[in-house]
């Protein structure tokens, strides 16, 4: 094991800021040091809250987490401060795989406080709107003691509905002069809000953006994603549909307000274990694909592939029977 | 299994267009790597912590201000104090000739002018990487 990871683990990642950080890269290279930390810490889980943020680039959702870490870290009143972990997440580029990840440009304001850890990543690839590892390094700041997490999604459009899997609370971010034919929020998306927010409340057009909204969630008769039981004594959540105005400030509390509401409302109804079952259920299946394919991967003899290829080019072959042998040679047997 | 050199390119300092860092933070992206940029007017203190929180390979400072004597000293001792003293610092920017060998001296790997190829650089930080 690696000198990073003893079984004490969770004692000494507990406030460590650069062991989380260290443990952070494993994880991203998803290294043997990486995995043991996540295996060893797994007990010691489950207990943040996280919250995703997404919406199309330049909307302001770097600058929305921003202000909702300085919400949360000045508190409601009630509770002591919560630390604050921060994921935000940039495309690679698909031509060299380098990225550059610019999000902590608006996060300024969180320097210095050390309640707060500011994670960049780079998608490598993935193009579900977070990086492969994105659960995990959100479950190492869970172990570190981060109560509030925050994941900003790469934000490329209809296809991110994996924070819906990873967050709690999805909220989804809107603003005008997107253009509201070409809204970046189609029905796709609007489904995993639990929260819409319109930001740059500031410009011409917000009236706007809010009525398209809105009629969005009445066409699909929206009311979070726990409206499909359906009857009329389970707790319904209604989604709100917000304004702010985040390069100022404006209107983040209330969006931290609606989150907490919206914890709660998980918490009071059954949607909490069934989300955090579905979501435990998702990771094991893609675990398992992975872990097959690696296998196969691994164990497949040398030229094994390329030989297929050409029998398959030449018509000698077939596909259905070349996939039976592939698997048979690297120790798969099913038949 | 998917290891990516991770630099973080910083603007220390008060001055206030970053036009040369962000020409390096793309020429990096472009050979492959991931550059974490932090924007304008970052205090060392900004800088150490960023470099600490996103555990970077390399930091590279632009600074076009003059202040480079108090900056960069400062940053490096912030960089050991908190853990990170095998991370190698680059410094960009306009440095005078006799500043260089002060700024070698604090800890800098190296100095780069406004006349410097970004492919140098790529290739500095390639081989700095490849002797980890
Ligand atoms: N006018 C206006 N500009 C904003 C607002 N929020 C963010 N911005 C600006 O919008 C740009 C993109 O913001 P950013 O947070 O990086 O968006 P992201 O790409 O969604 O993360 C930046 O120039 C921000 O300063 C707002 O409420 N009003
Ligand atoms: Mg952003």
């Amino acid at each position: 094991m690696s000198s990073l990871v003893s079984s004490r683990l969770h004692e000494d990642i507990w406030d460590n800021r650069l062991l989380l950080a260290r443990l952070i890269t494993e994880v991203e290279n998803d290294t043997a040091t990486g995995r043991d930390a996540l295996e060893i810490l797994y007990p010691h889980t489950g207990n943040a809250y996280i919250i995703g943020i997404t919406g199309a680039p330049g909307v302001g959702k770097s600058s929305l987490v921003n202000q909702l870490a300085l919400a949360f870290r000045k508190g409601t009143g009630k509770e002591t401060k919560p630390h604050v972990g921060i994921i935000a997440v940039d495309p690679s580029s698909p031509f060299t795989g380098g990225a550059i990840l610019g999000d902590r440009v608006r996060m300024r304001d969180l320097s210095g406080d050390t309640g707060i850890f500011i994670r960049s990543m780079a998608a490598r690839g993935a193009i579900g709107g977070l990086a492969r590892t994105t659960a995990q390094v959100a479950r190492l700041m869970d172990a570190a003691g981060f109560e509030v997490i925050l994941v900003e999604t790469v934000g490329a459009g209809q296809a991110e509905v994996e924070i819906a899997s990873l967050a709690h609370t999805t909220i989804v971010v809107d603003a005008p002069g997107l253009g509201d034919d070409i809204q970046a929020i189609k029905a796709g998306i609007l489904e995993i809000a639990d929260i819409l927010v319109v930001n740059k409340a500031d410009l011409p057009g917000v009236e706007n953006t809010e009525r398209a909204l809105q009629a969005m969630l009445q066409l699909s008769n929206h009311s979070g994603r726990a409206s499909s039981a359906g009857s009329s004594s389970t707790p319904v959540w209604e989604v709100p549909v917000l304004r702010t105005v985040s390069n100022k400030g404006e209107g983040a509390f209330e969006v931290m307000e609606n989150a907490l509401a919206h914890l709660h409302f998980l918490r009071t109804s059954n949607e909490w274990e069934k989300r955090q079952h579905l979501r435990i259920r998702d990771e094991v299946e893609n675990l398992v694909m992975q872990t097959m394919q690696q296998h196969w991967m691994k164990n497949l003899p040398p030229s094994a592939l390329d030989k297929s290829v050409e029998a398959l080019y030449s018509r000698k072959a077939t596909p259905y029977q070349t996939v039976k042998d592939l698997l048979k040679l690297s120790g798969f047997n099913f038949d | 299994m998917d290891q990516k050199i991770r630099v973080l390119i910083a603007k220390p300092g008060l001055d206030g267009h970053d036009r040369g860092a962000k020409v390096i933070a793309r020429a990096l992206r472009d050979a492959g790597m991931e550059v974490i940029y932090t924007g304008l007017r970052q205090t060392p203190e900004m800088v150490a912590e960023a470099a600490l929180q996103e555990n970077v390979d390399i930091v590279g400072l632009s600074i076009l201000s003059g202040a480079h004597l108090t900056l960069v000293p400062r940053i490096i001792e912030l960089m050991q104090a908190n853990g990170q003293s095998k991370v190698p610092v680059f410094v960009g920017g306009i440095i005078p000739e006799e500043d260089v060998n002060v700024l070698l001296d604090a800890g800098v790997k190296a100095v780069y002018g406004p006349g410097s190829a970004t492919t140098q650089i790529i290739d500095d930080i390639q081989k700095l990487m490849a002797e980890k």
